[in-house]
Formats: C-alpha cells, structure tokens, sequence
C-alpha cells in the first residue's frame, strides 16, 4: 500500500464523515429540532425522510410524532362520600410544539414526571368531590330497560348527577389547561381501574352476601306461599266439586220425588178411602213377616164367620 | 410490533467499514487477486440479501426509504433498494387477541392457564357498588398498517388500558344480577361499539372484530351465597311442581267422583218417577175395576190378602169376644208340630 492509496481512502472517509454528519433521517414517528450549539434554528423538522443540516455544529433532537402513553399508578384516595377507592387512570397525549416541548421539559421523562403531578393532582381533586356512585356509572338508565332474569331481582339504580364522562371531562379539562404552555397536549383520559381497598371490599362482600340471602329467602318463601295457595286452592276445588255435586243430586232427587208425590196424589187423589184401604193391605204383605205374632179377634173382618158358624 | 429496535437514521453509511479488509493481515494464500474477488462476493452477498425480500402470507409490508413510508407490498418476493430502503411487515390477517383477567400457557386440546393472579384487571365495580369478577377476550385485526406503526406508541398497552377502561364504564353502569346472568350478551355488544369508537378515535388502525365475555362471577367470598340463591331458587320451583301434582292427583278424580253422584242421582230419580207411574197405573187399573163392584170388590181384595199374609206369620192368636182375656190361646203353632205335616190341613183350614 503505497502513500497516494492512502491519502485517497483518507479523503474518502473525510467525506463521508461530513456527508454523514450533514444529513440526517426523520422517520414517521419524529419530530425534530435543530439546534446550533444549542440554540434552535429554524422549524421544528416533521416531515419523514432525509435531511439536510450544517454539519458539526448543528445538533439533531429528536422528539415522538406518536400518540404517547400515560400510565398513572393506582392510587388511594377518599371520595366525598368518604369511601376509600383504588384509582388507576390513563391517559393520552402528544408533543405539538416539539420546540416549547424541548424549552420546557427538555424530554418525555421530563414530561412524564410533569403528566404524573399534574393528572394524579387533577384525579384526586375530581375524585373527592364527587360521590363513589358518580364515579362508577355513565349514565342514569330507566329501570325498565334493565333487564331482570325474576322480579326478586329487581334492584333500581341510583340515579346520579354526572357521572364518570363528565368527572373524566372535567379533569382532562384541567389538565389541558395546566399543560397549554408545556408544548403538549393532553388528548384523553380515561379511568382505568376503580377498586375498593380491601377493608371497604371487606364490607361490600358483606353487604352482598346478606343481599343473596335476602333474594334466597323470598325464593324459599315465596316457593312454600305457593305452595300453600295450590294446596288451597285444591281443597277449595275439592270442595266446590264435591258440594256441587251433592247439590244437584240433592235437586235431581227432590224433583223426582216431587214428581213421584204428583203422581201418587193425581192417582191416589180420585178415592181416598180406597187408596187406603188398598195401601194398606198391600202394606200388611210387606210388614208382617214369620216373627210377627198376629192377635185376632172372632169380631175381626176375616174371623167374623168364624163365630158366625159357632 | 416493535419498529424502532434497529433504527437506520443513527448512519445510513455504516456499512462503509467494508474497506478495513485492506487492513488485517494478509495470510500467505491470500494473494491480492483472491482478496479483491472476496471482497466482490461479500459485498453482492450483502447487497443481495438486502435487496430481497419476502411478505408472508398475512402480511403486507411496509417499505420506508429514508423513514418514509413509499409503498407497501402484499404478500410473496419482492425487491427494494438496498441500505436506503427498509421493511416493516404487518400481520393483517392475523386475528390478534388480548386476554383479561387470565392468560392461556398454551392454547390446545386442553388450553393450560397461567396459574397467576390477574384479579387486577378483571375485579370491577357494578352500577349498584357491588362487585363483580370479568374476565374477557377481545379479538381484533390490523386494517391499517400506516396508522397501527406509526400513530400510536406503545399500542398493545394502550390497548388494554382502552379496554379495560370501557369494559368497567359498561359494567358500572349495570346491576350486579345483571352482569353475572342476563346481561352478558348485551355487555359485550356494548363494549364492541364503545371500544371501536375510542379505537377510531385513537386512530389505532385497528378493528375489533369481537369482544368474548369469558368467566363472570362473583367476588370468591361472596360466591356460596349465589349458590345458596340457586338452591333457593329451586327449591321453590320444587315446592310448587309439589303441590301442583298434588292438586292434579286429587282433584280430577274428584270431579269423576262427583259426576257419578249426579249421576246416580238421576238414576234415583228415574226409578222414582218411573216406580211412581207405575205406582199409579197399577192404582188406576185396580181402582177402575173396583168401581164397577165396589163392595165384592173390597172384600174380595182383603181376603186374597190375607190369604197371602197369614201363612207368613210364625204365631197367630185368635181372641174370642166372649172370653175377654188373651187367654185361652190356641196354639196352633204346637198343634202343628204336634199333628205333624198332616197337621197342616188344620192349621190352613183354621184360616
């Protein structure tokens, strides 16, 4: 390798290092700043793709174009109601003035730590304010549309003023105002997680076993009042059916024996004396029997000739 | 879908140290003809590899040139400009899925679970501040590569937070009956549309093809007492069914017996009326004979009476109305037995 090779692939990386140190690539997540020792030189660079700068003195900052993370950690804390809950938002931001973004917090633990006082300070505010039930539910729905798989079932839902969309509003708008000259913007928070801390959870589990064995005994209630009015039910049946019968039987034999009497008077009606005269005999054949003792006297209709012949 | 692991902006001309070769010590085969041509075969070798590549097939690729996105190529073998050119595939096909409240080891003929605990996530409040344990599977798909790479950092963490924040404002709005039996359904229909509106909101790239609602049930402390609520429940059904067959033993038999009274009530009355009429044609018939000889008549009919009734009747006594007293008797019966069956003459010729 002689001197001239070496003076050449001595130029050679000359350039290079300055073509390299003059150009830089934006990808379509960033944002970048140029800065000429230390101070900002011209737009903020958003456009992806590959980039002219001075070389060595200017400087590349790259910040996120991206939508960015906020992940608060749970956190204890009162409601007005004085119930201590687990709260564990999130929330949604982005660097829109990467240049106020880069003055003001210089970089994203910088604006980490600033979104971490900011929205836990936020959090706590609304969520003191307001009580538990305001925090937990959306909307006030009808009782009607909630649907119930049996009437013991039925639990109507506390009507509530606000409602989570407008607390979470409430702070995001907060938020945005603290956060208006931080170069980033706040875009959306939402409640993650609402938990009772244990000792609360302790009561509320025991708030709801006595609610099921309230619902378990109207069931077995219920089930033995049922019970009993089917057993009514089929004693009264039993006895409708029964004396409804007697009844008619009752009518139908009472009108036939009134026809019978009709009868045996129209009949017997024409002579009285005979009818008599001829029941009874007939009546005699059906009474006097071989243990009846029959005490006649010689004057009597039937031995009259009896003594006649004496 | 990590994408700013190997970032090409830090020095597109890297691969430049190529030429150090010159450098190393020569061994004593390599003579500078050899060496220039394996240099040639390393350098096309590189070049090669980084001018083809290949799109699985549910995947479309994204191809950057400088960090700018230029095309995207579907699925097979395609080629690219080497060095200033990258790929990023994107599985657009694939159904991709995020689990809450538990985590499947291995998914097969049987799924193991990961035996840790995510109570965590699925352990939420309901609209009446009770509790209720959700587990639950959202399946979803990338249907757009550009906004699913580049909108959103961190997106599968997002993702589950964004979830998880809809699933609690659904279930907070709801009953915790309603939650554990009738409303599963309608819960997870619900949290589709609120979770693919923050989703468009988010501009995330994704569509949630469907949220599955897996385990729900009450807190573990609280889980005998809805047990006990079932029991409860059927044994009322069990009581009434009870009494139900009770009523349907007795009671029909009941109206078959009361219908057998009526009807031999109205057998009573046919014989009544019947024997009746009868009664009083056989009156009519006598009666009209006895008209035409009345006195003849009526003796006639008392005797033949008598005559009929006395041989029945075991002891007669015959009274004179001289004698004024019971006594004498006449009795025929010891006569009779004293004459014996010849005797028998005398008791009927007595008559």
């Amino acid at each position: 390798m002689n001197t001239s090779t070496l003076v050449k692939l001595g130029a050679a990386v000359v350039v290079l290092i300055v073509l390299s140190s003059s150009t830089y690539l934006v990808s379509e997540t960033e944002q970048v700043i140029i800065t000429q020792f230390g101070e900002p030189r011209g737009n903020p660079v958003a456009e992806p793709g590959l980039h002219v700068k001075l070389p060595f003195i200017q400087r590349v900052n790259v910040f996120e174009k991206r939508f960015l993370e906020w992940d608060g950690n749970p956190n204890q804390m009162p409601t007005k109601d004085k119930r201590f809950i687990w709260v564990d938002m999130y929330a949604r931001w982005r660097i829109t003035d990467p240049l106020k973004f880069f003055q003001r917090l210089r970089d994203e633990r910088g604006a980490q730590s600033r979104l971490d006082d900011i929205l836990d300070g936020e959090t706590r505010n609304a969520v003191a304010s307001y009580d538990l039930i305001e925090l937990v539910r959306s909307s006030n729905r009808p009782a009607e549309t909630i649907p119930i798989e049996s009437e013991e079932e039925r639990i109507v839902l506390e009507q509530i003023a606000s409602g989570r969309p407008a607390i979470v509003a409430s702070v995001l708008a907060a938020a945005r105002a603290r956060t208006a000259d931080l170069g980033i913007e706040v875009l959306d928070i939402r409640l993650k997680r609402i938990n009772y801390v244990d000792e609360v959870a302790k009561d509320v589990y025991a708030r709801m076993i006595a609610e099921r064995r309230r619902v378990a005994e109207r069931f077995r209630s219920e089930g033995e009042g049922e019970a009993a009015r089917i057993q009514g039910e089929r004693e009264r049946d039993l006895q409708r059916i029964q004396s409804e019968a007697y009844r008619q039987a009752q009518e139908l034999r009472g009108r036939a024996d009134a026809e019978a009497t009709a009868i045996y008077a129209e009949a017997y009606g024409r002579d009285p004396d005979f009818y008599a005269f001829f029941k009874s005999l007939e009546t005699y054949e059906r009474v006097i029997d071989g243990q009846t003792y029959l005490v006649l006297g010689t004057d009597s209709d039937l031995l009259r000739y009896l003594r006649g012949v004496r | 879908m990590q994408m700013d692991d190997d970032d090409p902006r830090r020095g597109p001309l890297r691969w430049i140290p190529d030429i150090e070769v010159n450098r190393m010590q020569r061994p004593g085969w390599a003579t500078p003809g050899l060496l220039r041509i394996g240099v040639i075969v390393v350098v096309a070798l590189i070049t090669l590899s980084n001018i083809a590549y290949q799109i699985k097939p549910e995947e479309v690729g994204l191809v950057l040139r400088f960090g700018r996105t230029v095309r995207t190529s579907e699925p097979g073998l395609h080629f690219k400009l080497p060095f200033v050119e990258r790929v990023l595939p994107v599985p657009v096909q694939r159904q991709l899925k995020e689990e809450f409240g538990f985590r499947t080891v291995s998914a097969g003929i049987q799924t193991r679970y990961a035996s840790g605990d995510y109570s965590g996530e699925s352990v939420m409040l309901t609209g009446d501040l009770n509790v209720a344990v959700v587990e639950w599977v959202v399946q979803y798909r990338v249907t757009d590569p550009y906004n699913y790479l580049f909108k959103l950092r961190g997106l599968t963490e997002t993702f589950r937070s964004m979830s998880q924040a809809v699933m609690r404002e659904v279930v907070g709005d709801r009953t915790v009956t309603e939650v554990l039996t009738v409303g599963r359904q309608e819960i997870a229909t619900t949290c589709e549309v609120l979770l693919q509106e923050l989703v468009n909101q988010y501009e995330m790239g994704i569509v949630i093809e469907q949220i599955v609602l897996q385990d729900v049930t009450p807190p573990d402390p609280v889980k005998p007492s809805w047990d006990e609520v079932n029991q409860a429940q059927q044994q009322r059904d069990r009581l009434i069914n009870e009494a139900r067959a009770e009523y349907n033993k007795v009671v029909p038999r009941a109206r078959g017996e009361a219908e057998q009274t009526v009807l031999q009530a109205e057998g009573y009355a046919l014989e009544r009326v019947n024997s009746a009429e009868g009664d009083a044609v056989r009156f009519k018939a006598v009666y009209d004979a006895y008209r035409r000889a009345p006195e003849v008549t009526r003796r006639r009919l008392y005797l033949e009476s008598m005559q009929r009734v006395l041989p029945a009747i075991g002891s007669k006594i015959f009274i004179d109305k001289g004698t004024g007293s019971v006594i004498p008797l006449l009795p025929i019966d010891g006569l009779k037995s004293l004459l014996g069956p010849g005797g028998r003459g005398g008791g009927g010729g007595g008559q």
